[in-house]
């Protein structure tokens, strides 16, 4: 996994609530054993029509948020089902951060499987970032160890947990980290082997 | 007498590997289920770092999200194919027990886990799937994961997670004529909301909940991520007991009698303390139907489409939420016509539910212009139900009778709603798109989608009430 320090990037508002994963991805683009490109299906039904032509009521497909970073979004974003196609194709699409004032917890855990950083900070605060990037072409500089957004003109923390921080900042993979663990699973597995881990055979 | 415990506080302690400071717990997972459709991106991480699955045994996968429900072999999508012997290859390869499309045992994961007696209390669960949260009708701590997480149990049979916080949800009262588990948990959601439960645990109490069965359980638990969270449990008890005991999985004799011991000095001691707790009162509930797209945009059956106007919050969203669903404000749901009924899904596909609604049919005939699909959860209720003729009666008042598999849930399949049109369904999600690109859903009780399919629109249930048990 790329390691994420600090970004900065294209801000596009999605002034919704409740997206959910599969609006993210709908359920069609689900069949594939790959992991890799489900960008092009971020959003489908929103941004395309049933013939496949772009629909010009989405904000998405406006030129201005061409090659945006950063998605502000609104409350519980990412609830819905456990797919992990969804930050898939957040991710593939070219999203890097993801701020909201709330998210749904399978959705915020797969992300940081993903090289996303998401963060969540008030709901004025990202009422306030939507109404500038709907204004303009608007920019911020998103730092993970100092756990800050800034645009220039004025600049907020947020909280993420040590963990998460530090799996971002390092690009880990989770599974080598746990396998340093691995005598302490072997003592777990040895020490309940009564009734309450009952094999399954 | 040392400090009393919920129940997630309990299962929790006993299935922590490791902990350190500023970081989640190592947890250890007793159970891992696995489907064709977010394991194989697993599976090739584990083959590309070289790693194998660390207890096959203790992992049990099946087919169940693209599967088809009419003739078993013929599956005309070539990619939903692809996935599907794609899971054959990788269970072969690792040496994991599966029920494959022609075995006996396949059938939606959440209802083959009860059913097999795999899901046990005091278990952790798992599970690439958000309805995972269904197991935890027996008091086992059951949630739904992503991918990475899915090859990180593989590997490690573990996870690290953070203690969660707990959140109890008190049913007082007992539940009226025609109202069921479905209504008691759409309306949990309508009054609070689909976001109340992001960050706990949710265990549900009361006197409403203590005499549900376990297949209503089970319904109820399903939805908590409708609430936002990953699990919801109800304490074991001796509803609990009297379904595990003699299924496949559990122990015999005198073994499960010692077990069944266990299980039950896991519920919540008496004065434990909660993070939060909501209440509901079960005479406030009545049959639910959802208008919009989400579960907590719900009224009861004698209720209306709410006009925006008259609300404060998030008047854009139910403004496209009625757009979307092609309704009129103020528009009562009785009005509201119906296309297609499906009964199915994990929420509701189990024999009980199967029973209920075949009760109402019974004699009757689907409505014209009706299009209604009865989905079995599993090739088990499926024999089960045929077993005491309730094919015959969906079969002669109209209705088609499938094969086992996730189905017009979400439409993965060829069961799928056309755009614009409408369905009652007996699933969990409501959501644009979900049913089909455009497709407008309904959710109710397998007894409401019944009623709906006899008339056409939805009815009050209750109507039926020589039927419902009134």
């Amino acid at each position: 996994m790329e390691p994420i320090k600090q970004h900065r990037g294209l801000v596009y508002p999605l002034d919704r609530t409740n997206v959910d994963t599969d609006q993210i991805i709908p359920k069609q683009f689900l069949k594939r054993i790959e992991r890799q490109g489900f960008g092009q299906f971020l959003f489908y039904n929103w941004r395309f029509k049933d013939d496949g032509s772009q629909r010009d009521d989405f904000s998405l497909n406006d030129p201005k948020y061409d090659g945006a970073s950063i998605l502000v979004g609104g409350e519980n974003f990412g609830c819905g089902s456990s797919r992990e196609h969804a930050p898939w194709a957040v991710q593939d699409f070219g999203f890097k951060v993801v701020a909201a004032p709330s998210f749904a917890d399978i959705f915020y855990n797969n992300c940081f499987k993903n090289g996303i950083l998401p963060i969540q900070l008030p709901k004025p605060v990202i009422e306030q970032l939507m109404e500038k990037a709907e204004r303009e072409k608007y920019e911020l500089k998103v730092d993970l160890e100092k756990q800050t957004i800034d645009d220039g003109d004025f600049e907020v923390s947020f909280e993420i947990q040590p963990y998460h921080k530090e799996m971002l900042l390092n690009g880990w993979d989770e599974i080598a980290v746990t396998l340093t663990h691995e005598d302490k699973i072997d003592q777990y597995e040895k020490q309940n082997k009564g009734v309450k881990t009952l094999g399954i055979s | 007498m040392s400090q009393p415990k919920t129940i997630v506080e309990k299962i929790w302690d006993q299935h922590v590997v490791h902990e350190e400071e500023g970081k989640p717990n190592l947890l250890y997972i007793d159970l891992h289920l696995i489907h064709e459709v977010t394991s194989p991106q697993a599976f090739e991480g584990l083959r590309m770092a070289g790693r194998k699955v660390r207890r096959p045994d203790r992992t049990f996968a099946t087919m169940d999200h693209n599967v088809p429900t009419i003739h078993r072999n013929v599956i005309k999508d070539e990619v939903s194919k692809k996935q599907m012997e794609t899971l054959k290859t990788n269970c072969d390869e690792f040496g994991i027990r599966l029920a494959d499309i022609h075995h006996p045992d396949q059938g939606i994961v959440h209802v083959i886990g009860p059913e097999l007696g795999l899901t046990q209390p005091g278990k952790t669960i798992v599970c690439g799937d958000s309805h995972t949260s269904t197991h935890g009708a027996f008091g086992a701590l059951a949630f739904g994961i992503g991918t990475s997480e899915v090859e990180h149990v593989l590997a490690t049979q573990s996870l690290w997670q953070s203690r969660p916080k707990t959140l109890q949800v008190k049913v007082d009262g007992v539940l009226g004529t025609g109202v069921t588990a479905k209504d008691l948990i759409l309306a949990i959601i309508g009054k609070y909301g689909v976001r109340f439960g992001t960050g706990y645990v949710i265990e549900y109490t009361g006197e409403a909940v203590r005499n549900l069965s376990m297949e209503e359980r089970m319904t109820v638990c399903n939805m908590s991520i409708e609430a936002g969270a990953r699990a919801g449990l109800i304490s074991p008890d001796a509803t609990t007991v009297d379904y595990l005991r003699g299924k496949r999985y559990v122990p015999e004799g005198e073994v499960f009698e010692e077990v069944a011991e266990q299980w039950l000095s896991l519920a919540s001691d008496e004065g434990a303390v909660y993070d939060q707790t909501l209440s509901i009162h079960a005479d406030e509930i009545e049959p639910q139907v959802t208008w919009g797209t989400n579960p907590s945009q719900c009224v009861p059956i004698g209720g209306q489409v709410p006009d925006p106007t008259f609300v404060q919050e998030d008047r854009d969203g139910i403004e496209r939420a009625i757009d979307y669903m092609g309704l009129e404000p103020n528009q009562s749901i009785e009005s509201i016509p119906v296309e297609h009924v499906f009964i199915g899904s994990c929420t509701n596909s189990r024999l009980s539910d199967l029973r209920k609604a075949a009760e109402i049919v019974r004699g009757r005939r689907v409505h014209e212009g009706v299009r209604a699909l009865v989905v079995p959860g599993s090739k088990t209720v499926k024999d089960a139900a045929e077993a005491e003729g309730l094919d015959t009666i969906f079969l002669s008042a109209g209705f088609e009778w499938r094969e086992a598999g996730c189905s017009m849930c979400l439409a993965m399949n060829d069961d799928i709603v056309p755009p614009g049109e409408r369905c009652a369904s007996t699933s969990n999600r409501n959501f644009e798109g979900r049913q089909g690109n455009g497709a407008r859903t309904h959710l109710v009780s397998p007894e409401m989608a019944a009623a709906a399919a006899l008339e056409g629109h939805f009815v009050d249930v209750r109507k039926y009430a020589s039927t419902v048990g009134g």
